[in-house]
This record gives structure tokens, sequence and C-alpha cells, in this order.
């Protein structure tokens, strides 16, 4: 049995799960596009041939998947089903969600949660390049972990871009959290170490903190990411504990370039991926994966305050590849 | 992971086969796969590089090889010329009323950068075009959007049309419009909120203050660092709203951009400006040339060129050239060389421009520009006599330096040595240029600091 009919078979029993329901309904644009020409690619062919695996291509490709990557796991796909002598254009469907399966989960195994230590806050260092959504995902990670049940601190620590700081404290007052804000063109550093000292003296379970936009090129703002996380750790050892690039869905092949930059200077731990419920499919996650092992830990996939879930690879595959019927 | 640039890799292929004269289906096979792998490395859309492939290879089937230059050269120059012809437009300025009120909707995803280029759009209009600008905050979604405009508008210097969040963007638009009519500005450029292009309600709330302000531009915003699905958001866009320009954001990453060319090509929209730092001055008119080297990573002479000439005033480069060839060149005259290239940006930013030479690393650049702050602060201790004859300079007068400069004595002599490397270079120059030769390399090669 392939693996996307074993997917299939688990979750068809529990179509009800809240979660699979956000998930379906929530990617159900991308879903449309991805998994109904790979069906429909299935029913034009009897059987597969140069043609078939071209077009197959074509609509890896047009997932943000990158070149390079679908290059290889076109490659596999071939292998296997010439190895295997299979023709079937849907049992070759299969073989190809199959091989993207494998290839992101022989990276390791991934905790998309927080962790939590009595007595000292986690500390989730939030990065990202102009424009992706940074803002608006801690407003959303501070909710999922207030409704948890823990105490949370904000620290705005996007002291450069107008208007930034008052965006999230309107966030802040919404949703009834703490909220530690500098000057206008106060040195993000700073604010940072007041917001960790504040977050270590008075019990705060989760600190999360805003960072300026930055393009990935811009060696001095570079610069100031690591002495931000500098700052943290010698407030709070091990801190922060997380540092979560935020990448739009919409984002093309230098989302990898990004990744790449960010985890020389901030070694992250994780990727959110924010407008997840547009019409991109948000393939440059794979690409991630694949070439710095960093894992997708949640996805945004609406503007509602609860529109953050956590990052399942199955639930993702599954939104991604299930047939309409 | 900087792609390595088309022209690299076609130089690969090209040394097998080196020697035929002309271009022909088989050897340019392997040519053609690379550039189709570098388009869609550059985000260009599958679609659009399949067309474009194919008409690159009946252009250049049978095509003479000329003398001077080798078959992987003439390939690129092809596949340029074609890019600068589907990238550019002949309608790539914005269409400014004489007579009232030009209105500018702009338009776009959420992050796309409407907001910013607002306040750009504002500062061009108002400082390069002297208009009258008014601005409309229609943004009433996303919190403090608002805010961020009358940052902007504060810090440009324009009025702004600010009626809340609980107003509706319809009315706040013609509101805005009004407003400009009665009070006689000459642009009105409206800031819409971010949306997708599958959202319904919304798309039909941008056709309704389509219908009630009338804009002249309607201006679609687009990340450079786009995907294979901004041609579909394009698209949606242009079919509800009917677009007149494209204005790309973000430029200044190592984004190759590829969305533009998808775009235009699927859409016959214009590209009218381009997005190219944080700074308010930082939008530019766009060009198709430099957008096509960008996309095959051939870096950007044109607009180094053009940089240089602007920042150093011609009457007083002639003057300073003039003072280094007689060999009165002082340490004044070294650091405002430096402060000069400084101005042009930073110098990470002017080496990414010249071909050839992306192989210099973030550390070193920040290390030259580094060095170029110690500099000046060492010139900076030191009385008028000693910038003019740092001969004088001698140990007493050195501590006193280092003490006023915070810089060691090490420090201080490093300066002096590379100050007499330039000066010996000027000699050298002027050597040259009275027998009527060039040095060998040109002019590289100067002695800036970390270079």
């Amino acid at each position: 049995m392939g693996l996307i009919s074993f997917l299939k078979e688990k979750f068809h029993k529990k179509e009800k799960d809240k979660e699979v329901v956000k998930y379906t309904e929530g990617l159900e644009k991308s879903r449309k596009n991805f998994s109904n020409r790979l069906h429909n690619l299935s029913r034009r062919y009897q059987s597969v041939n140069q043609e078939y695996f071209e077009e197959l291509e074509q609509i890896l490709i047009e997932s943000d998947i990158g070149i390079n990557l679908v290059l290889r796991i076109i490659d596999e796909v071939l292998e296997i089903s010439k190895k295997e002598n299979i023709k079937d254009p849907e049992k070759i469907n299969e073989v190809l969600v199959d091989r993207m399966f494998i290839g992101y989960a022989e990276k390791g195994d991934v905790v998309n949660e927080l962790s939590f230590k009595e007595g000292t806050p986690t500390v989730v260092l939030v990065v990202g390049v102009n424009g992706v959504g940074k803002t608006t995902t801690i407003a959303k990670l501070a909710y999922r972990y207030k409704q948890k049940g823990k105490r949370v601190l904000l620290v705005a620590g996007d002291t450069f871009r107008a208007g930034a700081t008052e965006q999230l404290k309107v966030w802040a007052d919404r949703l009834n959290i703490d909220i530690v804000v500098g000057k206008n063109e106060q040195d993000p550093a700073s604010v940072a170490y007041d917001g960790v000292y504040k977050g270590a003296r008075e019990g705060y379970d989760l600190l999360i903190v805003d960072t300026a936009g930055r393009l990935q090129t811009k060696a001095n703002l570079m610069a100031e990411l690591s002495k931000i996380k500098r700052v943290i750790g010698k407030e709070i050892e091990g801190a922060p504990q997380e540092t979560f690039l935020i990448i739009d869905a919409t984002t093309g092949q230098n989302g990898v370039v990004q990744a790449k930059a960010f985890s020389e200077v901030t070694n992250l731990t994780g990727v959110i991926v924010t407008k997840m419920d547009g019409t991109s499919k948000g393939g440059i996650i794979l690409a991630i994966r694949d070439e710095l092992g960093v894992p997708v830990r949640f996805i945004g996939l609406g503007e509602k305050m609860e529109d953050l879930t956590e990052f399942d690879l199955d639930k993702y595959l599954y939104g991604l590849c299930v047939e309409e019927e | 992971m900087a792609f390595e640039s088309l022209s690299d890799k076609l130089q690969g292929i090209f040394k097998k086969i080196r020697g035929q004269a002309r271009l022909t289906e088989s050897n340019m096979e392997d040519m053609l796969k690379e550039i189709r792998v570098a388009l869609l490395e550059s985000d260009v859309n599958y679609r659009v590089v399949k067309e474009f492939t194919n008409s690159v290879k009946e252009k250049a089937l049978g095509q003479e090889v000329l003398l001077k230059v080798n078959p992987s050269q003439m390939l690129v120059k092809i596949v340029h010329d074609e890019l600068v012809e589907l990238l550019g437009s002949d309608d790539s300025e914005l269409h400014l009323q004489n007579n009232r009120p030009t209105v500018i909707l702009m338009v776009g995803l959420q992050g796309s950068g409407k907001t910013t280029t607002t306040g750009k759009l504002a500062h061009l209009l108002k400082y390069k075009m002297h208009k009258k600008v008014l601005l409309a905050a229609a943004d009433v979604y996303r919190p403090a959007a608002i805010d961020q405009l009358n940052t902007l508008a504060k810090s440009v210097g324009v009025d702004i049309v600010n009626m809340g969040t609980s107003v509706s963007p319809v009315k706040i638009s013609e509101v805005a419009r009004q407003k400009a009519f009665d009070e006689h500005y000459d642009v009105l450029i409206i800031d819409t909120a971010g949306r997708l292009q599958i959202d319904e309600a919304l798309m039909d709330e941008l056709n309704q203050i389509k219908d009630k302000v009338s804009p002249d531009e309607i201006l679609l915003l687009v990340d450079a660092m786009a995907g294979q699905d901004a041609v579909n958001v394009a698209n949606a866009f242009n079919d509800k709203l009917a677009l007149t320009g494209i204005v790309m954001s973000k430029l200044d990453g190592d984004a190759r951009g590829g969305a533009a060319l998808s775009i235009k090509h699927m859409t016959g929209v214009p590209i009218k400006f381009s997005g190219v730092g944080e700074k308010i001055t930082d939008l530019d008119i766009f060009h198709p040339d430099r957008m096509a080297d960008r996309i095959l990573g051939m870096g950007d002479v044109v607009t180094l060129v053009e940089k240089v000439q602007e920042e150093m005033d011609e009457k007083e480069a002639r003057k300073s050239v003039n003072k280094m060839m007689s060999g009165r060149f002082d340490l004044e005259d070294m650091i405002e060389q430096m402060r000069k290239v400084q101005k042009m940006g930073s110098l990470g930013g002017l080496l990414k421009l010249i071909p050839g030479m992306p192989r210099i690393s973030e550390e070193q650049q920040a290390a030259g520009e580094k060095e170029m702050r110690n500099f000046e602060t060492i010139v900076n201790s030191m009385t008028p006599e000693e910038r003019h004859n740092p001969d004088i300079l001698k140990y007493s007068r050195k501590q006193r330096i280092s003490n006023g400069s915070g810089k060691s004595l090490a420090d201080i002599n490093r300066m002096l040595k590379k100050f007499e490397q330039m000066k010996q270079m000027m000699k050298q120059m002027e050597q040259y240029r009275k027998s009527g030769k060039m040095p060998p390399g040109g002019l590289g090669g100067m002695g800036f600091p970390g270079m």
C-alpha cells in the first residue's frame, strides 16, 4: 500500500477532526490547484511516458519547490517506476507523494509545540524579511499559548518601521497581554534587553521578541540580529530557545537564500509559513527542509487569531494531495 | 546560496563546443537547458520559461557567430536582448493630469509594500516633480497601518486624509477625492489594505473604490521575492481592476525578481517603478535592461556608473584629480575620496553591481567599510597642518592623535602606509598620463582600503 493510501485511510476515519477540517479548508485553494491537476493528469494518460513526467515536473515547479529539488524527485520517481515497472499514472502519483514525504521525514523528528521549563521563561525570537507577517504571526502565537494558560510577554523589537510598535500594541491590548515597548528608533537590542529583564523577574512563561523586517543582504541589520540574540542570552541562559523564521507562502526561490542567511546569524529552530490560505503552495518549505534541515513548525491559514496551526507533514500532504470525490 | 550566474554556466558548457562557428540545434541544447534552469531559479513562471526558451532558440538558430565573441556570449546576448524587449514598454510613465488631480490607487497582497511605496511615491512626486500631494489612508484592516502612513506623510511633508478605522475604505476614498479636487492637489494616492486576489468581498471593495474615484493609475505592488504564483495574482487583479502599472518592491535584496518577467509577459501591464531600499528616496524608475541583467545574474554596471555620476560633482572631481596628479594629494583628499565612495551607498552594495566581483564575502566588505571609518576618525583628530603634510607626524604627534581618536599607534601607521600607497599610485598614473599610456589594469586597484 502506497503512503498516500495509508494517509487517506488514516484521515478519512476522522474527517470531522477539527484540525483536519481546518487544514483542508485552509489549503483548499492550494489543494485544488495541486491535486486537481495531479488527478487530471493521471486521467489523461493511459500509461506514463516522458511527456507525463514533464507535466509532473511543471506541477511541482509551479508549487515553488524549486527546479533542483524537483529534478531530483522526478529522477527518483522515474527510477522507482522503472525498477518496479509501474506504468499506471495513479500509482506513479502515489510514488511521488511517497518520495516527498520520505525526503522530508528522513531529516529527523520534529516537535512543533514550544517546550517550557519551570522557572525559566521560554524566549522566542521572530525574524524574517519585510512584509511576511511577523507581527501578525506573533499575535497568533501569543494567543495560542495564552489559551494554553501561559503568561505571555511581547517585546516590540521593531523600532524601525513606522507603526510597527503600534501594530503590536493593538494586538497586545486586544489579547490582554503585557508588552514591552521602546522609544522610536531606540536600539532594538536594548528593547530586547528591557524585555528579557522584565520577563525573567516577573514570572512570565513565554517571551516573544518581534524584530524589524530585514533583507538578508543587509550586513549591518543582520549583525544587529546577532547582537539581539546575544543580549537575550546574557540575561537568560540558553535563550532564545527558539528562533523562528517567518516565510510568506508566496515566496519563490529566494526563500532558501533567506533561510540560509538567517540561520547563519541566529541558528534557526523552525519556520512559520504565513498566508497559506492564498493560492500559493508554499513549496519552498520543502526546499528549505531539504537544503538546511530546518523544519516548518506552524502555518498561518487566515487572518483570524486562531488561524495558526501546528504544521503536520501528514496533514499538509493530505491537504495537498487528496482527490476531489 | 547565491546562484551561479548564467554567463558563468554557459561559459563552462561552451568549453566543450569551442571552435564551432554557428549556433546549431545540437550545440545549443545544453546551453538552452542551462538558460531554462537559470530562469526557473529566478522564479520566472514555468509557462513563460517554456515560451521564452523556444523563441530564443528560434532567434539563435543559424546565427553567424561574430568573430570576436564565442557562441555562449552570443547566446547570452540574444537572451539578454529578448529579456529587455519583453520587460520593456513604451508606457512606463505615470499618466499625470494637467488640469485636475491625478488619482493613484495602490493595490496588492498583504506585505507587498503598498504603504511604504505610497510614502516613497509621495516623496518622488513632491521633490522630483514638484507636485502637491495628498495621501488617503484607506487600509482600515491591518492594525496601525494608518499610523504608519501618518508617520510617512509627516516625514515627507504631505497632507493626509485620515478618518480612522471605523469608516469604510470606499467612503474614505470618496472624501479624499473630493478634498483633492476642492483644494487643488496635483496628485492623490490612495493606500488600500493588502488582500488575497481570491477574497471576493475585498476585491469587490476595490472595485467600488475604483467606481467612486475613477483612478488614473491603478498600481499593483509585486514583491521581488514572489514565486510562481505571482502570475496568477497579477492576472486576477488585472481581470478585476484593469491595472495600469506594476511596482516591483524589495529589489534591494538578492532575489532575482523573475516574477517581473512573468507578469509583464502574461498581462502586458507595464512595470513602472522599482523599490530599491528602505529609505524614503529609494524608489526608481524601472529599467528593463537592468532587470534583464539581474535575472541573468550579470551584475548591474549601468546603475553603478549612474550612481557614481550622481554623487560625484564633476568640477570637484576634476579638482581633486588634478591635485592627485600633481602629487599634492594629502590626507584630506584621501578622506574626501573615501567619503564619496561611502556616499554612493555601502561598498557592499556597489561591489555587487560589478560583474565578476561577487566572490567578495560580506565579512570582507564589512571590514573594508570599517577600515574607512577608522581612517576618518584618525584624520579627524589631526590638525590641518598634519593633514596637509603627514610627513611631520612623529612619535609625539602620533601619540596625541592616538589619544584623541581612541585608535592605536598601529592603526595610525597602517593608515599612513595606505596613504603612501595611494600617493605612489597617483604619481605613477601621472607618469602614465604624460607618456600617453594607461597603466596596466586601468584604474582598478586604486587602493581603496579593503578592496
